[in-house]
């Protein structure tokens, strides 16, 4: 049993740049109101993409101006790490947190952020001018903008975190992964304060592939708000999206110490993959992993199939919705009108792929603190291999009020890779 | 092109990279870029490549090397462009 667990580990901060809302009240409003974030995309549209629909932030100059100096906007073109700027200082503005002095970092607070690839546009930039044999002009931002760790390098400088300073990828788990490794920190007593979250650029060079494996819907180009379809017998796979969440994970003690507020707890979780075995393969999940990943999390928090309220799932609107809650309720040994209330926001903010979990994460966090759960847009009837699993009663279409103790939420991502992570309402 | 006017452009170029705690009038002829303006090692590969586009040259490795003050790039500019 999870003897190695020292502290208990809460939430005490959140930022968001999610395709329908920037900022966590404008989010939550979002939420409840089922705001699509999902537009016309004219790039995408210029580019012969067949799915010329996107779930792309509307960041502001005002806000690029709030969250940026002018010398840190001079080519600053890496979408994602926008995003992920933005919704981490969000995060650590929240929290109560104040940034380190001029001489000392923070040795107790550290960042996992993760993305998948950084940059896109940038490097695209880059890489025509070195083709052009012009590559001293790249200029001193081009590093910064197109590895991996930019993200957790820019906000640590910001902020003066002094822990482990990383950036995790695991495809659409990679949020829900520095979730739980953050959580891990904690609980294990290397660190007080852990900056998690992650983000994902917009734009053709990020989603170009998808769109050649004809995974993204083409047919409601003119009807960008109904394009993303999850559960429904008429899913034509995920519209892409992208953006940031940020969260402030951080022990108890300490929280309590600072008498900060307190989004919720965060109990266990688990991180699996399937290994490309069995019905598992680079883009479809392994059943049994996914299972095992399910159940494991629940161990993990000492949690039993029963006392889960809600769910939010991975459902990216693609024909393995189904298969995700049949892995559900063989796992939680639960079906029918017996089976956890399920939702995913996906419908109005797209798959944010590798800023999926996070951005989610923060949604399914203001679940459990307004006991609310945020209803399914878009589906015209249930995919009737999900409904003669589970009662339609279990997948609202609208929100609804409910009284939420226990929540799980999971990623299941490209490359067979599963997390699942088990939030509680923080009670003393 | 009259001194008087290079250096103006020059003090625009420069201006950008101040530090936000480094007020626009630190920048005089005999600043340091790094130690007196504290400007970031990084942002004197950008200085240099402002001046390229503003004043129409190519600086090779030794001129940046011997771009240390405000001074130094007037020098440089000014061979360049005579």
């Amino acid at each position: 049993m999870n003897t190695y667990k020292k502290n208990r580990v809460v939430i005490t901060g959140m930022g968001i740049v999610a395709p329908n809302a920037i900022g966590v009240s404008a989010f939550a409003k979002a939420l409840q109101e089922q705001t699509s974030g999902i537009r016309f995309d004219p790039q995408l549209a210029d580019l012969n993409f067949g799915c010329q629909v996107s779930g792309t932030p509307q960041i502001t100059e005002e806000i690029l101006s709030e969250n940026f100096t002018k010398l840190q906007l001079r080519g600053l073109k890496a979408t994602g790490l926008v995003y992920g700027v933005i919704a981490g200082k969000e995060a650590f503005k929240d929290a109560g947190l104040e940034i380190a002095g001029p001489q000392e970092s923070m040795s107790d607070m550290g960042i996992i952020f993760g993305t998948g690839q950084s940059g896109g546009h940038k490097f695209r930039e880059a890489i025509l001018l070195i083709d052009e044999k012009k590559v001293r002009r790249l200029g001193s931002t081009s590093v910064i903008q197109t590895m991996t760790s930019g993200i957790s390098a820019w906000l640590a400088g910001e902020l003066g975190c002094g822990n482990m300073v990383t950036s995790n990828s695991s495809a659409c788990c990679t949020g829900t992964e520095a979730f739980l490794m953050g959580y891990e920190r904690i609980a294990t007593g290397k660190a007080t304060q852990m900056l998690v979250g992650s983000t994902s650029d917009s734009g053709p060079y990020i989603w170009g592939g998808f769109d050649a494996m004809r995974i993204l819907p083409t047919k409601y180009n003119e009807a960008p708000e109904k394009a993303s379809r999850p559960l429904s017998s008429d899913a034509a796979g995920f519209v892409p999206g992208s953006g940031a969440g940020a969260f402030i994970l951080e022990s108890l003690d300490s929280a309590l110490k600072r008498g900060t507020k307190i989004y919720g707890e965060v109990i266990g979780g688990a991180l699996n993959s399937g290994g490309h075995r069995a019905d598992g393969s680079m883009t479809a999940p392994n059943g049994q992993a996914v299972q095992d990943c399910i159940k494991l999390a629940l161990k993990d928090a000492l949690v039993k199939p029963q006392e889960i309220d809600a769910i939010n799932g991975h459902l990216t609107a693609t024909s393995k919705d189904a298969f995700e809650i049949k892995n559900w309720s063989v796992a939680l040994n639960r079906k029918g009108e017996n089976f956890p209330l399920i939702n995913t926001f996906k419908s109005y903010v797209g798959h944010c792929l590798a800023a999926a979990g996070s951005i989610e994460l923060v949604g399914t966090v203001l679940q459990l603190k307004n006991n609310i759960v945020y209803g399914n847009s878009n589906i015209k009837s249930l995919h009737p291999d999900i409904s003669v699993r589970v009662d339609a009663s279990t997948i609202p279409l609208k929100s609804v009020k409910r009284d939420l103790k226990i929540i799980a939420k999971a990623s299941f991502g490209f490359g067979d890779v599963n997390a699942c992570v088990i939030l509680k309402k923080y009670t003393v | 092109m009259q001194e008087k006017e290079m250096e103006q452009q020059l003090f625009k170029i420069v201006k950008v990279y101040l530090p936000q705690d480094v007020d626009s009038t630190a920048i005089q002829l005999d600043s340091h870029l790094m130690q007196d303006l504290g400007i970031n090692s990084a942002h004197l590969v950008d200085i240099a490549l402002d001046v390229e586009d503003e004043f129409d040259i190519i600086l090779n490795e030794k001129d940046m090397e011997e771009m240390q003050t405000v001074k130094d790039a007037i020098q440089i500019i000014k061979a360049k462009t005579a």
